[in-house]
């Protein structure tokens, strides 16, 4: 009987399921049984496909945001009284710092934030009150995004809860690519591989994370081993040789491990969609699982 | 093992529940004249049942109380054991997965049974005779003392008790690197082909140390690998053609005059997929897991998880009948795809007139479709619904609207009752339904013959 609650039609849970079952085909009589694999590989794909959108758009949102936050930040460390005009150029430079160096990623964002300048000295404003400068009412393109932020925290000292670097945790995953030798190091929801460093360091002036913000903005998933890690962070139980009991990014699970021994994957399962994608497309490519790695092993 | 519905009169019901997997049957199929019926399990098992020859006339006449038209056990071998490859160090299955009957040209039957690697062709022969007056041996096979033989005689055959011997005529092995899904004999009856996930083979029934190579579409790079090979037919009377059909939904006409190579196919067959219904799941329910030709050479049916499909082999632009077997799972595809459900091959038939077809479903249901009318109709195979002789009731999957009595819901129906094999007639109104374990055979009592409907 099918169980009558809907299973979570979730691109993380769907991408857990497909590896359980690759990993069981392992050891299952007969033989790999290489029509189902590759059904599952087409699942995997899909499911990662959507979860990769998804986590680009999330990263976009949270971009957008610390750019304001960074210039709130900014603004509030000196003296508003008497570096007005400073201010505005200090926040020219470092959003173009910052939309420089992520142009691969955000480059609509910049295009937003060079728009936006002539309201940063209005918004600078503003922001001198209580440091609120996304709940004034000035016109932004695409203020949902600054809003929802901003909601989730508690109005006061929003500023320190949104951080741009999470310290403790989880601030850099590095990760080694076995096919292409590749090293990717994820910090604070930047690509470090597409963005240079000194967009990092726009964004590393805020202070310590709340941890809740950190699992969910905190680290930016560019590669599968972080993809299942986040599964095992939200999916339990149902796995029984699995260890998803924390949700520790560096504790990596027996599907990890197997992603990780994976090279890259079908070169049909790179999606020409987005056009994000189409930028990252070198790291998404060199950090896909080969799902027909174990077919082809057998 | 394999139990006639029409003649059971012992008790099962305590055993209902205990399944063993190896009798789960995996595969039906009639001969070309219906009279026997093969099935194979995953024990490795063939069982041969044969209809009984008593005359029809008097069974029409005296009602439903005849007997003639049942099947009973005819013989039982085993035809493929475990094996192991070493090389890979990888069990290999003893599960039939196919059996193909050879056209009768003698006494004997010939039938063809493959597990995943090897394919075998077997002698059904009936001795009801046996010689006896030997010179040199007594009754019991004893040499006698040649002081004792006064006279020469010549022995004679007499009739003794019909024993049905199978031997192994052929075996057909190292042919394939991958798992064989599909054999079909040609209908010049010397050869047959055996596909595997990513080749397909020629053989002539002959010769077992050679087989041609025709179709191979495995990617130079295997991570470019985007399809595999489902199942595979030869055409009923051409001997040049023969289709396959793909994980991709395609289907391909290949013919064996154009190339030694069928690689690039004569026709393609591909209907463009819906972009509305695109899921997670759209690559694996457009997987076809069964390809048959009609009777008449004419068509191709096809399965796929959710939907039958007819094709016309003079259009490859789309099908020209498409049929629902049970659309209401299309929002249950994800909890399908845990349980692994969503993952059956089920198969599907023609009725000898190519004006039905029929495959199965969950809960071990089985639909009709008549393609004339359009209209479906959902049967069920299950011992507790319907005595042996009594007429089988139309069953429905309740899926919204007024709600009839005898409605199954969605959420009841029972996904471990799937039924995946099954084989209709060659002319007759009988169909043999394989149900897990059980072979349910029904019969048409008012419509026998389809010519007379």
């Amino acid at each position: 009987m099918i169980n009558t609650m809907e299973c979570a039609v979730d691109a993380q849970s769907l991408i857990s399921i497909s590896l359980m079952k690759i990993h069981n085909s392992r050891t299952q009589r007969g033989g790999i049984k290489l029509h189902k694999n590759l059904l599952v590989s087409y699942v995997l794909r899909n499911a990662r496909q959507v979860y990769i959108k998804e986590k680009y758009a999330e990263i976009y949102r949270m971009q957008q945001y610390e750019e304001v936050m960074t210039v709130c930040n900014e603004i509030q460390e000196l003296n508003p009284l008497e570096l007005d005009a400073e201010d505005a150029d200090d926040e020219e430079q470092a959003r173009a710092a910052c939309c420089g160096e992520e142009a691969s990623l955000c480059g609509t964002a910049c295009h937003r934030d060079a728009a936006q300048q002539p309201a940063a000295h209005g918004r600078a404003e503003s922001a001198l009150h209580g440091c609120s400068p996304l709940e004034d009412d000035h016109k932004e393109p695409e203020p949902s995004y600054y809003r929802s932020c901003c909601m989730e925290a508690s109005p006061v000292s929003h500023c320190d809860q949104f951080p741009a670097n999470s310290s403790a945790h989880c601030n850099k995953t590095t990760v080694l690519d076995l096919d292409t030798h590749v090293v990717t190091t994820v910090e604070n929801g930047y690509l470090h591989q597409d963005c240079c460093c000194d967009a990092l360091q726009c964004g590393q002036s805020a202070q310590s994370p709340a941890k809740k913000r950190k699992v969910e903005f905190g680290c930016c998933i560019s590669d599968v081993e972080e993809v299942s890690d986040f599964t095992a962070a939200r999916k339990r139980a149902k796995r029984e040789d699995c260890s998803y009991s924390n949700p520790d990014y560096t504790d990596t699970s027996n599907i990890s491990n197997l992603i990780s021994i994976f090279g890259s994957g079908f070169s049909g399962l790179l999606s020409r969609q987005a056009d994000l994608e189409q930028i990252c497309s070198k790291q998404v490519l060199a950090s896909l699982g080969a799902w027909t790695r174990a077919i082809v092993a057998f | 093992m394999g139990e006639d519905a029409e003649s059971s009169k012992i008790n099962h019901t305590f055993l209902r529940d205990y399944v063993t997997e190896a009798d789960v049957i995996s595969t039906v199929e009639f001969n070309q004249t219906g009279d026997l019926l093969a099935t194979g399990d995953k024990g490795g098992r063939v069982v041969i049942f044969q209809r009984e020859t008593e005359s029809k006339g008097e069974a029409e006449e005296a009602g439903e109380t005849g007997d003639s038209g049942e099947y009973n056990v005819y013989s039982t071998f085993q035809s493929h054991e475990p094996d192991f490859d070493y090389l890979k160090s990888l069990e290999i299955e003893e599960k039939i997965n196919k059996i193909r009957w050879l056209p009768q040209q003698n006494a004997a039957h010939f039938l063809l049974s493959t597990n995943d690697k090897t394919i075998k062709l077997w002698k059904v022969s009936e001795r009801d005779k046996r010689p006896e007056g030997y010179n040199l041996k007594d009754e019991e096979g004893r040499l006698k003392d040649i002081s004792t033989i006064t006279s020469l005689q010549v022995p004679v055959l007499k009739p003794t008790d019909l024993m049905v011997e199978v031997r192994p005529r052929r075996v057909f092995s190292n042919g394939h690197t991958y798992h064989v899904n599909s054999i079909s004999v040609n209908s010049d009856g010397e050869t047959y082909l055996s596909a595997d996930d990513l080749r397909i083979n020629m053989w002539h029934l002959g010769i077992t140390d050679r087989s041609f190579n025709i179709v191979d579409i495995k990617p130079a790079n295997m991570e470019d690998l985007t399809e595999v090979i489902t199942a595979a037919e030869f055409h009923p009377h051409h001997c040049h053609l023969f289709v396959y059909s793909s994980s991709k939904g395609t289907l391909r006409l290949c013919d064996m005059r154009a190339s030694a190579l069928c690689d690039k196919h004569t026709k393609l067959f591909e209907e463009p997929e819906d972009p509305g219904n695109r899921s997670f799941f759209s690559e694996i329910i457009s997987s076809v897991s069964d390809v048959k030709f009609s009777h008449s050479g004419r068509y191709l049916l096809t399965r796929d998880y959710l939907t039958a499909k007819v094709w016309d082999l003079n259009m490859d632009k789309g099908p020209v009948e498409t049929y629902q077997v049970h659309e209401y799972l299309r929002s249950k595809l994800c909890s399908l795809y845990e349980n692994d459900c969503i993952f059956d091959k089920f198969e599907c038939v023609w009725n000898s007139s190519d004006s039905v077809i029929m495959t199965g479903a969950y809960n071990s249901f089985f639909r009709m479709f008549d393609r004339e009318t359009g209209r479906g109709v959902t049967l069920e195979a299950w011992r507790e619904s319907s005595k042996p002789r009594a007429v089988l009731r139309t069953r429905r999957v309740y899926t919204g609207g007024k709600r009839r009595r005898g409605d199954v819901g969605v959420d009841s129906l029972d996904f471990t009752k799937k039924i995946l094999h099954m084989a209709w007639h060659p002319s007759e109104n009988i169909i043999a339904i394989a149900a897990t374990n059980n072979l349910y055979i029904f019969q048409d009592r008012v419509n026998p013959d389809t010519q007379t409907q």
